[in-house]
C-alpha cells in the first residue's frame, strides 16, 4: 500500500481550488493532486501515492546514484 | 517510465550482488521495513543474489496486515447499512474480519466501492447528498497526506456526509518498540522510502543514534535495495551507525514540508493497536479536535466487538523479524492468501503471502 509510482506531468488544471494534473504513468493516465508539489510544472517527474504526488523525482540525483552503481561494477572488473 | 528500465539492470544487480559478497565478512540480520520492500526482494529473488552469512528479516511495514481485526469489523459493520456508501483502497476488501469480510458485504447488495484517491469520495459525497460515504482511511505516513486532504477538502466543501474510519500507522514508534524488546535479531535496517518522502528522515537519526543501529532509507527497485544492503552491510563491517539516504531521487531530508504540515492539522499522534503486535504508544494517527466531526467512530457509534486472533498464527513474531512464514504450522495448508488467518497473509504486502505468492514454500532462509 506505500508504494508509489513515477509518472509524468502531462497538463496542469485546478479543481475545487485546488492543483491538480493529468498524470502518465508509461501510457494510462490518471487524474493527480499536486497540492504537495506546488513547484511541480509540466514535463516532470512525480512520485504519486493514491492519487497525491509526494514528490518531484530529482533528475539529478537519480542520474548520480546510476553513476556510483555503474561505478561500482567498474571498481570489480579491475 | 524514466530510470525504472536503468533500476532494474540485471547487469548493475549482479554487479552489486558481487561487490556485497566481497564486503561481507560476517553474520548479519538486516530488516526492510516495508512491506512493499518485502514484496520486491521476493519478486525479484533478491536473496538468493546475497551471501548465505545475510539473513533479511521482513519488517511491519504492511498497513493492511496491521489494521487490527475489531476494525475490519467496525468497517463491516458500518458498510452493512442502507444509508452508508462505504468506500475503501482495493486491498483492504478481501482482508477478513471475524464473520465476513468488505467483499462479502459488496455481495450482499450493500454500496461498496473501491476508490483509487481518497478524493474520488468527496465527489461522490456530493453526488449523493441523501448517503453517508465514508472513507477507510489506512494506510502509513504516505497514506496521512491523501487522507489529511480529503478530509480538509470536505470541510472546505462543507461536505456534511463524509467521515472517515481510521486506522493510521507510523513507522518510527514500531521499529522502536522492536528494538527494545529482549529477543530482537535487527542489526541493521532498511528505511522506508516512500514513508520518508513524506516526512524525512530526520526522526531515524536519534533512532539510529539510540541504539547505535545503521539505518539506510531505500527505495523499492532491485538495484535500489541491493545499495540499500551493501550500504548496511559496509557499515555493520566497519562498527558504525548512522542514517544514509540510498533513495534520494525521491527523499529529502526534511521530507515534504506542505504534506507534513497538513497532516499535523488534520490529524493528532495517537496509541494504536497494530493487528499481530498489540498496542503500542504514539504509533498512529487519530482525526485533531478540529475535524472530529468527520470520524465515523463517532458518527456511528459502535459497540465494541472483541475479536480474537486464531492461536496457530505466529504473525506477531513474524512481524518483529522473530520467525518465518514456514515455521508455521499452518502456513500455506491451513493458511493461504485465499484463506488467510493472521496479519501477514492477509495482504499480497505481508511477508507470509509473499512468500507464499513467490513459492517460497519450503523456504529455510
Ligand atoms: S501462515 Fe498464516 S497462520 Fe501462519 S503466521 Fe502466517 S498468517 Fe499466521
Amino acid at each position: 500500500m506505500c508504494l508509489a509510482i513515477p509518472g509524468l506531468i502531462e497538463s496542469i488544471y485546478v479543481q475545487d481550488n485546488i492543483n491538480m494534473a493529468k498524470v502518465n504513468f508509461g501510457g494510462v493516465k490518471r487524474a493527480t493532486c499536486l497540492a504537495y508539489v506546488p513547484h511541480a510544472k509540466a514535463g516532470d517527474y512525480v512520485l504519486v501515492h493514491v492519487g497525491f504526488a509526494l514528490s518531484v523525482i530529482n533528475e539529478q540525483e537519480a542520474q548520480s546514484t546510476l553513476k556510483v552503481l555503474k561505478d561500482i561494477g567498474e571498481l570489480d572488473e579491475i | 517510465m524514466k530510470y525504472l528500465d536503468e533500476y532494474r539492470d540485471s547487469t548493475l544487480a549482479e554487479q552489486l550482488s558481487q561487490r556485497i559478497h566481497k564486503a561481507t565478512k560476517h553474520n548479519w540480520t538486516i530488516m526492510e521495513v516495508c512491506g512493499g520492500q518485502t514484496h520486491s526482494i521476493l519478486q525479484y529473488g533478491l536473496e538468493d543474489l546475497l551471501p548465505e552469512t545475510i539473513e533479511l528479516l521482513h519488517g511491519p511495514g504492511c498497513p493492511v496486515c496491521v489494521t487490527p481485526l475489531e476494525l475490519i469489523d467496525k468497517a463491516v459493520a458500518i458498510a452493512s447499512r442502507q444509508d452508508v456508501i462505504f468506500c475503501s483502497f482495493g486491498d483492504m476488501l478481501r482482508v477478513p474480519g471475524s464473520q465476513n469480510d468488505l467483499l462479502g458485504v459488496k455481495a450482499q447488495g450493500f454500496d461498496v466501492r473501491i476508490v483509487y484517491s481518497p478524493l474520488d469520495c468527496l465527489a461522490i459525497a456530493k453526488n449523493n447528498p441523501d448517503k453517508q460515504v465514508v472513507f477507510f482511511a489506512v494506510g502509513f505516513e504516505t497514506t496521512a497526506p491523501a487522507n489529511a486532504m480529503s478530509v480538509r477538502q470536505a470541510k472546505t466543501l462543507g461536505l456534511g456526509n463524509f467521515s472517515i474510519l481510521t486506522s493510521h500507522v507510523t513507522v518510527p514508534p514500531v521499529i522502536t518498540s522492536i528494538l527494545q524488546s529482549v529477543d530482537n535479531r535487527v542489526q541493521a535496517f532498511l528505511g522506508p522510502g516512500h514513508v520518508c518522502s513524506v516526512m524525512g528522515w530526520k526522526q531515524y537519526e536519534a533512532i539510529s543514534n539510540h541504539y547505535k543501529i545503521p539505518i539506510v532509507i531505500t527505495g523499492f527497485e532491485p538495484t535500489d535495495l541491493l545499495e540499500g544492503i551493501l550500504r548496511c552491510v559496509l557499515q555493520l563491517e566497519a562498527g558504525e551507525y548512522k542514517v544514509e539516504n540510498q533513495y534520494a531521487r525521491a527523499v529529502e531530508k526534511e521530507g515534504n514540508k506542505v504534506a507534513r504540515t497538513v497532516v499535523e492539522e488534520v490529524f493528532d499522534v495517537s496509541d494504536r493497536m497494530w493487528r499481530g503486535l498489540g498496542s503500542i504508544p504514539k504509533s498512529g494517527y487519530k482525526l485533531s479536535y478540529d475535524y472530529a466531526d468527520f470520524d465515523a467512530e463517532r458518527i456511528f457509534q459502535l459497540e465494541t466487538i472483541s475479536a480474537e486472533e486464531p492461536a496457530i498464527c505466529i504473525s506477531g513474531q513474524i512481524l518483529r523479524g522473530l520467525k518465518k512464514p514456514h515455521e508455521c504450522p499452518a502456513f500455506a495448508n491451513m493458511c493461504t492468501p485465499e484463506t488467510p488467518l493472521g496479519a501477514t497473509m492477509v495482504s499480497s504486502e505481508g511477508t507470509c503471502a509473499a512468500y507464499y505468492k513467490y513459492g517460497r514454500i519450503g523456504q529455510t532462509k
